[in-house]
């Protein structure tokens, strides 16, 4: 492992340095060595760059079977037949398994997070089509080109009844929606505090359908060995996928293991799928290994998504920007056969109280695929809501937006009356001003013009949770002198295999260069998965509590028998025994912009973001994740939306040339940066990192087009057809 | 008459020839991935939309999964695993791993590639939209941010690591012809 000081080509990726002087004696006590919070290039990065790291998809298997899965064509219904014998003549074909020979799954159950099983991934339990791009079959055959000519051949019929797919803020059919919070808060007299008001803002906002995409499609292979099972996957968590695939198959977890050692993105679409599930029913009826790979159009229906929202804000405010009554309700969208809700109302229960604070989640049930979490699920579309319209309070009171947010600046949570584990939004966003050179700043918006472009600038705040939840780890003292970690977190990218690395080296008082990091296998014990912003936070803890009691058990000068020394570690009580707080990140965005009146186009010139997320452990990658996620947010503020079309309930232009990114030339100078947010009374003191850039930044883009033009754009994204018709189809 | 699906071809890899029975419809990107065990190059759309499967095919980028293998024969193809020599990274796999130009990795092989096409071409004097003259005489643009950016947009990057990804691109500039050329050792004797 190399330092960004020096970075040097390193003959390994897995720490495989020369040791110098053969240890196989602890060292005498070793002073304090400080890897957390210096640049280290990824512990795996020369694998990713020569292409040796290899993911789901990739891993050999002796006798491997292909399975390609076969999705409804029609939005709702029932199966009527499916000519399995016509593509069971076919060449290669092993088996077309569907509802008729799948065997019956467990589904009454609550899993690892709290949730009961998506039906859409319990697949081929039943006739019913319940949307569009619903698993209705799996072939099995040879080869890949096999499996996908006889899936692509098979005839299913079906009987169709209509179907449902409108999603409308005006629908009555809706019902208020507890997820991962409740669905209702409510405190004051909303309506007379409004009354009260000198300003009042009103406004009704609205997000598309969006999907995670990330570049590596979902991708399982399974075998079974007797009454084992293994399977070689990329999911964000391989304990939860070993808890589903266990309640599902009704299988002791012991003989279930899930490896998934690198893993192209997940941002929340990488948990169980059907993909999974189908590869394991095949694997049992072929008697071979099988591997089911998503496609890029099946990731459209079977990957989840975030669903579209429609949310109204009101705020009620004294002259002065005090906010007297805040409002916010949202609408999502899920399937029938599965409860999830974005929970965009959310947002407010951290950022800004009021004399009367509502707010509200509610959902509507249509003929769609089942939508999931995605990157900052509710607060991404929430933040984007609440902070466009803190900027049009802002414009109506004649107040710097800065300015308004740091006078309604809450002392406690404004929801649980719970002191904040700090709360360092000020310094972020004073920093942020000055590095960003707000202070020269013309309040006035439509004013700036440089050749066909009008220029304008913006900002939000931004807050995501700083949770953690139980997990175990266990490092070995090697008779050699290194160490092993091992603990079933994920890598998705985000730098964690790294950031372990140096958490343990540090626990550990020794170079990082005698620290190895073994994870993604559901063998090395239950953790946490990489979601919600606590995957390193949560691994971070287990890993500590394992250094700390391995350094008590290490005696100086003894030797390390050759089997060498572990310690395990259990988190779980330590974390219930957190104190109760709000405990959060927070962050300040800025973007400008620049928009061409005459063709609509939204260019966003730079985009800065201060956050203060905890300790940093590895700024070369925190870098990355912060700004990855600031470009999540021009995504979303100016490209991203997938389309349904009504009449046959399914998406349109499902691939990436009709469902946009951001690429290369979207994507400006970004720039990330962090503050101190120390907490003495956190016993990590880090937090998660993965989500807080996307939270605000798409207001700060759509506040900025407001600056620039004059004209609000309350609907994402901000397409030229609504610049050019000046938002009124908003 | 019986229909022929399959045919015995012949590639020529990293230097490496394989001979291999393909299915006609194997597309290159599959019968590196499938068969040859060559599953460095990526497959992350299989519609020629994300980049993820740029190979060099006679030194111009091109995607793998928009090309038959069948058709591939006689061209000299590099994948991002024939980029070093031996231990040594080529520059701009050294410059992706020390800017950190990448998370998940997924999309890395591709953008390697693609950036190693694009330094050719740039220094050909090929113009992009993104540059000022276009005339030929006018030869190779400066070799802006903007100008990276452009000529990398065939390739995302859904972590969004694209900052990252356009200074490494700069960095690796810097080291002239080498960062522009895939260093491929002359034929060998069939490999497979």
């Amino acid at each position: 492992m190399t330092t960004t000081e020096a970075p040097s080509g390193h003959p390994t990726t897995t720490n495989e340095a020369p040791l110098g002087p053969t240890m196989t004696t602890t060292a005498a006590p070793l002073a304090p060595v400080r890897a957390v919070g210096t640049g280290h290039v990824r512990v795996e990065g020369r694998d990713k760059v020569t292409g040796a790291a290899r993911y789901a998809g990739e891993v050999p298997f002796a006798e491997l079977a292909h399975g390609w899965l076969v999705l409804s064509t029609v939005a709702l219904g029932r199966i009527r037949d499916i000519e399995a014998d016509a593509v069971l003549a076919l060449p290669g074909v092993l088996a077309v398994l569907d509802h008729r020979n799948a065997p019956p799954l467990k589904t009454d159950y609550v899993g690892l997070l709290g949730t009961v099983p998506d039906p859409t991934c319990a697949v081929f339990q039943s006739d019913r089509v319940p949307h569009r791009g619903w698993p209705v079959a799996l072939v099995v055959a040879e080869t890949s080109e096999q499996a996908r000519e006889a899936a692509e051949a098979l005839v299913v019929h079906y009987e169709q009844v209509p179907h449902d797919v409108e999603f409308t803020g005006d629908r009555h059919d809706t019902h208020p929606a507890d997820g991962h919070m409740p669905a209702v808060t409510d405190k004051g007299d909303l309506e007379a505090e409004l009354a009260a008001s000198a300003v009042v803002v009103d406004a009704t906002y609205t997000t598309p359908e969006e999907h995670h995409h990330p570049m590596e499609p979902h991708a399982a292979t399974a075998r079974w060995e007797g009454d084992r099972l293994e399977v070689v996957d990329s999911n964000q968590g391989s304990t939860w996928v070993v808890g589903e695939l266990a309640n599902l198959f009704s299988l002791d977890p012991a003989s279930v293991r899930v490896r998934s050692e690198h893993v192209g993105g997940g941002f929340g679409s990488k948990g169980v799928r059907a993909h999974q599930v189908a590869a394991v029913m095949a694997s049992g009826m072929v008697g071979r290994p099988v591997r089911v790979v998503l496609t890029r159009r099946q990731m459209f229906t079977l990957a989840g998504h975030r669903s579209p929202t429609v949310q109204r804000v009101r705020l009620g405010a004294d002259a002065d920007g005090r906010l007297r009554a805040l409002d916010h309700r949202s609408l999502s969208r899920t399937s029938t056969v599965y409860e999830f809700v974005e929970p965009s109302a959310g947002v407010a229960r951290v950022m800004y109280d009021a004399d009367a604070h509502h707010t509200e989640n509610r959902l509507v049930r249509l003929d769609v695929p089942s939508p999931t979490w995605m990157r900052a699920p509710g607060e991404a579309p929430g933040s984007f809501a609440l902070e466009a319209a803190l900027d049009e309070l802002a414009d109506k009171c004649g107040i710097d937006p800065i300015a308004l947010r740091l006078r309604n600046e809450p002392e406690v949570g404004p929801v649980s009356g719970l002191p904040f584990a700090g709360r360092n939004l000020r310094a972020c966003f004073e920093e942020g001003a000055h590095r960003f050179g707000w202070d020269r700043r013309d309040p006035r918006p439509g004013v700036r013009r440089e050749g066909r472009w009008l220029l304008g600038t913006g900002t939000a705040a931004a807050s995501f949770g700083a949770g953690a939840a139980p997990s175990t780890a266990s490092i070995t003292a090697e008779a050699d002198g290194r160490f092993t970690v091992r603990i079933a977190a994920a890598d998705i990218g985000t730098g964690a295999r790294t950031a372990l690395t140096l958490v343990a080296a540090d626990a550990l008082h020794v170079p990082p260069e005698r620290v190895r990091v073994h994870l993604g296998d559901s063998a090395f014990g239950p953790a946490m998965i990489a979601g919600g912003s606590m995957g390193t936070r949560s691994w971070s803890w287990a890993v500590m509590a394992a250094a700390d009691e391995l350094r008590e058990r290490l005696v100086p000068g003894a030797a390390i028998p050759a089997g060498g020394i572990t310690v395990r570690s259990d988190t779980t009580a330590a974390i219930a025994a957190l104190a109760q707080k709000e405990r959060h990140s927070f962050g300040a965005q800025f973007a400008e912009v620049a928009v061409d009146p005459a063709t609509g186009e939204v260019r966003v010139r730079r985009m800065l973001g201060v956050f203060a997320a905890g300790r940093i452990v590895n700024p070369l990658t925190a870098r990355g994740q912060f700004t990855g996620g600031m470009i999540w947010g021009i995504s979303m503020a100016l490209h991203e939306e997938a389309a349904r079309d009504a009449t046959s309930g399914g998406p349109v232009g499902a691939d990436l040339a009709g469902y946009h990114v951001a690429t290369h030339a979207d994507v400006p100078r970004v720039e990330a940066y962090w503050v101190e947010d120390d907490d003495p009374d956190d016993p990590v003191g880090i937090k998660g990192i993965g989500e807080i850039g996307i939270v605000g930044a798409a207001a700060a883009v759509a506040n900025a087009v407001w600056h620039a033009t004059g004209v609000r754009h309350r609907s994402l994204p901000i397409r030229p057809d609504r610049v050019l018709t000046g938002g009124r189809d908003a | 008459m019986a229909l022929v699906t399959s045919s015995v071809i012949t590639l020529h890899i990293n230097g490496e020839r394989y001979s291999l029975p393909v299915d006609h419809r194997t597309t290159l990107l599959d019968a590196l991935r499938e068969r040859l065990d060559l599953t460095g190059t990526k497959k992350g759309c299989d519609q020629g939309q994300c980049g993820a499967c740029t190979v060099l095919v006679d030194g111009r980028r091109t995607v793998a999964c928009l090309q038959l293998a069948i058709a591939a024969e006689g061209r000299e193809i590099t994948t991002v695993e024939g980029l070093a020599d031996g231990d040594r990274l080529h520059p701009v796999q050294q410059a992706f791993l020390d800017l950190d130009g990448y998370q998940c990795g997924y999309c890395t092989p591709g953008q390697i590639c693609s950036a190693i096409g694009v330094l050719a071409e740039h220094a050909a004097g090929w113009p992009s939209a993104a540059s000022a003259d276009v005339r030929p005489a006018a030869g190779p643009p400066p070799l802006t941010a903007d100008e990276i950016r452009e000529r990398m947009s065939g390739n995302l990057c859904r972590c969004g690591a694209y900052t990252s990804i356009v200074e490494a691109v700069a960095r690796a500039a810097e080291s002239g012809p080498a960062s522009r050329t895939a260093v491929v050792p002359g034929p060998k004797e069939p490999a497979a």
